[in-house]
């Protein structure tokens, strides 16, 4: 397993090297002058000159990449420009609220998702499936900020039930976390839900059409043993790759639902960055964020390698 | 008349060399897809909204931005058939408006994905020696997530629509690019592409006759999924305010507006909300009746 986790690990390093590639050059697509166009229009020359020094933009492109790629080694992202501390320090402030909603949210999509995934398989052509399939289309289809502010209206303003926003840290109050964390995770959730809850299905029709689970089914072994132990087992490994997409997706969605709910996680400082021209924490926090997605990509492929003994990674 | 007239008027029939409509294989594909009934909804939401969408000048004549500061918060009436905004524009012309915005930019991507994911894809799939370093910068795009990677070149271009469509382009394209090549990597395979190359055909005719036409089904599954997605992005921008500028009458640019007022007037979120949904419900839905009928690998089953 090791082996397999080593391997995988610098198979990523090309990705890694070319996404952080493309977070440097970033700044120079600017169009224009990068240093006048972050300063705004009232800057004065001396402002201008000290953020161009201050973002190594006076030194040649070599040079500054190889700046990039030393500073990055020793953990170095650059200042915010707006906040004035350190890129890699405010973003692991900011880092766990994100990871906590998504880990909530994820726990959601899998149990939600998995659930009515296999409901629908076994009870084909069925109003259990055609109502579970509407609703995994419908979760596909609704944008989670839609979700979020009808949610508002009817649980916060109109019910009174939940708080609009706001955020209590997981570890200072676990019981006001869930209470604040459940609106966003849920409108985060669903359309994840949906697409897990399709692709569940279809998989778990593929497996249940195979020949192993007829012949466990009749040699006697009673329903739910054959659908847990022979279809589910295999289908999970399919299934297991999606998580990675997902995981993604929660990260894209949680941008616009933490600036909804006012939480602040990750999604919130990248759009408050991008409002504010603050081009450091924007590549910063670009590149932590697909970093770990990247991370978490290889901890699926493992696990997918441990499910699924065919798999190896010996010519990886 | 004699028996073997008959004889004769069938075999003619089959050797005629006009092609039947029934044999026609985009025919039969048309036929299945009419009879595909989450399809025909899809085909129908979409269809309402890109005709609302060009039909805007004729429907919606009212100015979106015209501001009428006595005509504040009205809520939807027949006067107001989708009531007035905090600035007393008619929400009516701007959610149409909004409707047009939202499927030029769905169509911008689409057809920046048809033209760079086609090249792209068939490039790194049918040339070896490219395929390492295109694939290489395509998944490393690929790696970002969607809306983060879509904000942070917003960032870098700017805030109109162009730069909306620009940004978007550079987030799905390389998923496009990644379907082609799957496709060219196993069509390039083929007997019948080495029959081709063996008969002397050049690489860009295998590719355009033959290895082209039959990447098209996946190809546009993708696409039809890729509009939605480019319009739920292109709001979720305009929401969060890195996207068009306001007062650009986009559905994001609207319900980002409305938020303040959502208790008292929520007509300004659930209207261009409710369109949105609509629009990627239907794409949605034609999307799954396109992959059911053009590409059966990826069916599920019925």
């Amino acid at each position: 397993m090791i082996g397999i986790l080593i391997r995988r690990l610098f198979s990523a390093l090309p990705i890694l090297l070319m996404v952080s590639l493309i977070t440097f050059g970033m700044i120079h697509l600017i169009p224009g002058d990068p240093a006048s166009a972050i300063a705004g229009l009232s800057a004065t020359p001396e402002q201008i000159a000290n953020i161009r020094h201050d973002l190594g933009l006076d030194q040649s492109l070599p040079n500054q990449l190889l700046r990039w790629y030393v500073n990055l080694l020793h953990g170095d992202l650059g200042r915010s420009l707006l906040m004035g501390q350190s890129v890699m320090q405010v973003t692991l402030l900011r880092l766990p609220v994100t990871i906590a909603l998504s880990a909530y949210a994820l726990v959601i999509t899998l149990t939600l998702g998995l659930l009515s995934g296999i409901v629908a398989a076994l009870r084909q052509n069925t109003w259990v499936d055609q109502a579970s399939m509407m609703f995994a289309m419908l979760g596909i289809s609704v944008p989670n900020f839609y979700l979020g502010l009808l949610m508002i209206i009817l649980f916060a303003v109109e019910l009174g039930w939940l708080p609009t926003g706001g955020y209590v840290p997981l570890t200072s109050d676990p019981l006001g976390w869930l209470i604040t964390s459940t609106m966003p995770a849920v409108s985060l959730a669903l359309l994840l839900t949906g697409l897990l809850a399709r692709i569940t299905r279809s998989t778990m029709l593929e497996v249940l059409r195979q020949d192993y689970v007829r012949t466990a089914r009749a040699k006697g072994l009673p329903r739910h043993k054959v659908v847990f132990k022979h279809a589910l087992a295999n289908a999970m490994i399919p299934i297991t790759t999606v998580v990675g997409i997902i995981v993604s997706l929660l990260i894209s969605g949680s941008v616009v639902t933490e600036t909804l709910f006012s939480i602040p996680g990750m999604g919130q400082l990248l759009t408050q960055a991008v409002l504010n021209r603050d081009y450091p924490m924007v590549q910063g926090g670009l590149l932590i964020t697909t970093g770990l997605l990247v991370l978490v990509n290889i901890g699926v492929d493992v696990i997918y390698a441990l499910l699924d003994p065919r798999v190896r990674y010996d010519a990886a | 008349m004699p028996p073997d007239t008959t004889l004769t008027l069938t075999i003619e029939a089959l050797d005629d060399d006009v092609p039947l409509r029934r044999h026609n294989p985009a025919w039969l594909a048309l036929v299945r897809l009419a009879h595909h009934r989450l399809f025909v909804t899809g085909l129908v939401l979409f269809g309402i909204v890109a005709l609302v969408a060009v039909l805007a000048p004729w429907i919606a004549p009212v100015d979106p931005n015209k501001l009428a500061m006595r005509a504040k918060f009205l809520p939807p009436s027949a006067e107001h058939l989708f009531g007035t905004d905090n600035f007393g524009r008619s929400l009516w012309s701007r959610v149409v408006w909004g409707a047009r915005l939202s499927m030029f930019i769905g169509a911008a991507v689409v057809a920046i994905n048809a033209v760079f994911g086609t090249l792209i894809g068939a490039a790194a799939g049918y040339f070896r020696r490219l395929d390492n370093v295109v694939m290489r910068v395509n998944d490393a795009l690929m790696a970002f997530p969607a809306v983060l990677l879509a904000i942070g070149v917003t960032s870098v271009l700017g805030p109109s629509v162009n730069d909306v469509i620009i940004a978007l382009g550079v987030v799905y394209t390389p998923r496009t690019a990644r379907i082609v090549r799957a496709s060219v990597i196993v069509l390039r395979e083929m007997d019948y592409v080495q029959a081709a190359r063996a008969a002397g055909a050049g690489d860009f005719r295998i590719l355009r006759k033959h290895i082209l036409p039959n990447a098209m089904a996946p190809l546009i599954v993708q696409l039809s999924f890729l509009f939605a997605y480019a319009v739920l992005t292109e709001a979720t921008l305009s929401f969060l305010g890195v996207g068009a500028v306001p007062p650009t009458p986009t559905w994001g640019n609207i319900m980002a507006e409305g938020r303040q007022y959502m208790i008292d007037a929520p007509w300004i979120i659930t209207i261009p909300g409710a369109a949105l949904m609509i629009t990627v419900l239907g794409l949605n839905l034609l999307g799954d009746g396109l992959r059911d009928v053009l590409d059966p690998r990826l069916r599920v089953q019925q």
